[in-house]
Parts: structure tokens; sequence; C-alpha cells
């Protein structure tokens, strides 16, 4: 399947108007003016197509299945076959020393130019000895095959920010890909998975330009991440107005009430379920009833539990009792002294008599 | 450390400290005042209407005669930030659901977009009251460290959480966090400062009533 991209899509039945309509969707999902859609096109249409390779570190496949779920009739999914995905364990169908050969052809060959995809966490405990593919561990293999890399996709919150594996208290010593790569152009695409669209987003503008999109301070595609969910939640104006679901099954949740007090992490959470939607448009988790869990945040796996709002107490306090303790203890401590201190006066008070005056 | 991991602590391990500093303070100060005590008064008690603790309490609430016109800054200004401020604390739905987990009491909140403007009338009424007392001569005289400082720590809190909820300037996680950190500060200094007078206000009230009572001259 070499040559350019068109021609793959035209003998796989995909008309050129279902290709532009695709690509001025992607464009303006990225807030990109209408003329970057027929710029992408153009772009991606001639475009022989790149090698990505994907590894997958210290992960649970959830990234890779989200990716594969993009809209029916995979109208994403075509990026598959827009891209030379030389190397992915999941969807190749290569394995042993069969995939590893793929995998060094590959970076041989593009070397300089290829994508690097990496969903998983890296894990440094035992001198990486967690988590091995072929027996090498994922750091040396991390480091081996950025070398060559363009770019660098950290695909999912656990190789954008270490998600779950770096939870406390983070056994294996997980880290992000940025913890350990410094010199490479490295864009994150955390969500517990992303969403599809937006991993697809980003590989279209990276093919359309040749460059990684606009990011903001935590490596994130601004298009996707600049807002909070909260701020676009269809369920905003209940938080507005002061009504909030107590349970899952009361009469509020059944009214479709803010989920704020059942520890919906919509305030403090950048990503764009809320617009974007899963599954082809149909809903996402706070339309199905559940809270925000904040996926697309570093540190949201410790960040006090998701059924608790943000303005509880992440932890039980534990100090309170002890401190009312030493508190009452201060206070009799400190009472007896002030009565012993008057008590002295007293004592030492001198009567003074109408001889003294006359002195 | 990132602002989630900086929210979770003051969330968390922030608040812990904070409400265990606040708590130790309050019951010390409180058993250290109240034990303080006073000679019994053994004259005979002359009875005058209107003195008495009860009404102190409340004749201290009112202006007394031509005060108002006199210092209108300092009684309007007052009571409007003290409303405010119990509106904005108590009526803002994330603050009762902190209340309920703490103390295990709640009641319905306010419309947020209400506890917003509240908030805004405090913090004018808060600077208009700062403003008169850098502007009147004896105000400024009579101020200490503590009285900017104390001013400063009640207000930050309604600043941080205004801006966090209007999302100015920060991030609202960094907003967020910080206002919870400016709520802490103002709970540890709270017990140590004048601003105690949240506990003691009423009990000294009392107190002054009942003396003076006793002496049959109402205060």
């Amino acid at each position: 399947m070499q040559g350019p991209l068109i021609d793959t899509l035209v003998r796989q039945g995909v008309s050129r108007r279902t290709f532009l309509k695709y690509c001025a969707t992607l464009a303006s999902m990225m807030a990109l003016p209408p003329t970057a859609g027929r710029a992408m096109a153009e772009a991606m249409a001639a475009s022989r197509r790149p090698s990505v390779i994907w590894l997958p570190f210290q992960e649970c496949t959830g990234c890779t299945e989200s990716i594969t779920r993009s809209h029916s009739p995979t109208i994403e999914g075509m990026i598959f076959d827009m891209i030379s995905l030389d190397y992915q364990e999941t969807l190749m169908a290569a394995a042993g020393f069969q995939a590893e050969e793929a995998l060094h052809n590959a970076m041989k060959d593009n070397y300089g130019k290829y994508l690097l995809i990496i969903d998983g966490s890296v894990p440094l405990g035992v001198d990486g000895a967690y988590s091995c593919i072929a027996g090498r561990s994922n750091l040396d293999l991390l480091k081996e095959a950025s070398k060559g890399a363009a770019a660098i996709v950290a695909m999912g919150s656990c190789a954008s920010f270490g998600g779950i594996p770096k939870a406390n208290p983070n056994p294996t010593g997980a880290v992000s890909v940025s913890d350990v790569i410094k010199d490479k152009p490295i864009v994150n695409i955390p969500g517990c998975p992303p969403i599809p669209v937006v991993m697809t987003g980003v590989l279209a503008h990276y093919l359309t330009f040749g460059k990684l999109p606009e990011l903001d301070d935590k490596g994130r595609p601004k298009a996707f991440y600049g807002e909070t969910i909260h701020d676009r939640c269809y369920r905003r104006p209940f938080y507005d107005q002061g009504k909030f679901a107590k349970t899952f099954d009361d009469e509020g949740a059944r009214n479709g009430w803010c989920l704020f007090e059942l520890g919906c992490k919509g305030p403090v959470t950048h990503n764009a379920c809320a617009t974007t939607k899963w599954n082809g448009g149909t809903s996402w988790p706070v339309e199905s009833g559940h809270g925000c869990l904040g996926c697309s945040e570093p540190d949201f796996w410790d960040a006090g539990g998701f059924y608790k709002a943000l303005s509880m107490p992440a932890d039980p306090l534990k100090i309170a009792a002890a401190a009312a303790v030493v508190g009452a203890a201060a206070g009799v401590a400190v009472s007896f002294a002030n009565r012993a201190k008057k008590g002295a006066a007293k004592a030492a008070h001198e009567t003074t008599t109408l001889a003294d005056l006359e002195k | 450390m990132n602002e989630l991991q900086l929210l979770t602590w003051v969330r968390g391990p922030g608040l812990d400290i904070a409400v265990g500093i606040f708590l130790l303070g309050v019951v010390w100060r409180l058993l250290e005042i109240y034990s303080l005590g006073r000679k019994p008064d053994l004259s005979a008690p002359r009875h005058t209407s209107g003195a008495s603790g009860l009404h102190t309490v409340f004749r201290r609430s009112l202006p007394p005669p031509g005060m108002l016109k006199r210092s209108p800054v300092s009684y309007i200004g007052g009571y409007i930030f003290h409303i405010g401020l119990a509106i904005v604390v108590f009526g803002f739905a994330p603050h009762i659901l902190l209340i309920k987990s703490l103390a295990g009491l709640s009641w319905p909140g306010l419309p947020s977009q209400f506890v917003g403007l509240a908030a805004v009338v405090t913090m004018a009424a808060m600077v208009v009251v700062l403003v008169d007392r850098i502007n009147k001569p004896v105000k400024r005289f009579l101020s200490t460290f503590e009285d900017w400082f104390t001013w400063t720590v009640t207000f930050l809190p309604v600043l941080t959480g205004w801006m966090a909820f209007q999302h100015l300037v920060l991030p609202y996680t960094t907003m967020l966090a910080l206002h919870i950190l400016s709520v802490e500060v103002l709970l540890v200094v709270l017990p140590f400062t004048k601003l105690f007078h949240a506990f003691t206000l009423f009990g000294s009230r009392w107190y002054n009533g009942k003396v003076n009572g006793h002496k049959g001259v109402p205060v």
C-alpha cells in the first residue's frame, strides 16, 4: 500500500467528497480556519504515508481500544491507512522475531522521520525490570526509539503523566515519557483513555502541517484541552442554580442536575468530552449520569477520591480531635498559671497604712 | 508540585493542619478567657430598666444616638461586609458541602450568581472601610499591624474565591487551591488575633452589660 494516500482511499471506496468532509470536520474541531480543511485534505491526500511506531509500555491497552472505536464508518479509522503503522503490538499480525524485525526496519528506514507513539508509563524501579519487551526494559526501548523520531506522541495519561501506575505508592517507579526524553518535541494526549477524535486529530494536524499543534503548559493540544469540562457542560446551569444530585438515584439525578456533590471533577479538568462526546457523539460520562473523574489531568488518580466533591476534605481530619484536647489542656494550664499569678499578686499585696503615708 | 497536587494538599493535609490549629486555639483561648473570672461585686445590686447582659448584647448591635451620623462608614460598611461574609460563607453550595462533611450540618444553598454578587458587595464594603481607616487620622493613629493584617487575611479568601468562581487571572484549579489556602491561613490566624471576636463577641457584651447592670448603668 505505498503511493499517495488518495489512491489508497479510492481503492477502498472512499469518495473525494467524504474525504473532504472528514478533513473539514477535523479542522473545525481543532478550531482551525475553514481553509485549513482543504489544506489538510491536500496534504494528506498527496502525502506518502509516514511511518508510525507505536510502543506500548506499562499500560492496559485502553488507549488502543479507544482509538479503534473511532467513528463508524471508521472515517477516523482511515487514519490508520493514511499512516504506515509499522509496529503496534495489539493490531499487528506479526509476533516475536518478525515483529521485532518490523520495528527495527522501520526505525532504520525512516530514521529522523518517523512518529513515535507511546502509551503507558515507563517504570524506572529495579532497572526498569517491571516492564520489558523482547527482553529489554521500556526505558531502553524508549531511549533507542526516540533517537530517530521526528516527534513523540504520549498517548494517554500514563505516557503523558505517569497515570495509574504512578499512583501512590508507585511501586514500579513509573514516570511519564517527558520525564525521560528531553530533546524531542513531545505532545501529550492525556485521558484514560483519550477521546479517539483527539488522537486522530493531532495525528492529522501533524501530517498536514508537519509539526505539532499549539500546546498548553502541560504539553496538551490547546484545541482539545483549552477549556474545562465544567465550563462546557450541559449541566452547568444547574450548578449555577444550586441544583445538585445528592445520590445517583434521587430526583435530582433523574432530572439531570449537576453532579458536583457526587464528586464530579469537571471544574478542574481540561478535556473535550463535553463537546466532542464519545462513541461517535453518542454520549459522554456526565451525560450518562456519572461525574467526571478528571482523567486528563496529572495526578487525578491521587486527588482525594472520585466520589468526593472538590470542596470536601480530600482526607479525613486526623489531628482535629487531638488538637482540641491539646487546646483544652493548654487552656486549663494557662488558667491555672493565671490564677497562680493572681494569687501571688494578692499575697504580695502590701497594705498601705496612714502611718506609711505620713512618713 | 502541579496545581492539582497543590489543590489535593490544601484539601487534605493542609486542611487537617489548619482545622487542628484552629480548634486548638479556639478551645485554649475560650477556656483561658472565661476562667479569668473577677472578684465578686459585694455591693447591693441596683436595678435600672435596660441594664442587663442581654440588653447590652442587642444594644451594642445598634449605633448609639448621633454616632451613625458621625461615623457612617464604620456602621454601614461594617454591617454590609459582615452580612455579606455570612451570605458568602454559609450560602454557597460548595461551602455547605464542606460544613456538612466536617460537622454533619447542612441547609439549602443560594444561587451561585447571587452569592457572587454578595461577594462583590462584601469586597467593596471592605475596601471602603479600609480606605476610611487610612483617611481618618484618628483611626489611622489607632491602627496597628494587627488591624491591617486581619483585614488582609479576611479579604483574601473572598477575593480568591470570587476570582476562582469568575475564572479570573489564574486557571480555576490554581485559584481554587489558593482560595482554600487563604481560608486555611484565616483559620490559623483567627484564634490568636482580634478576629477571635467571632467567638467572644456576645460573651463580652453580656459580661460588660452584667457588670454595669449591677451598678445600675445601662451600657
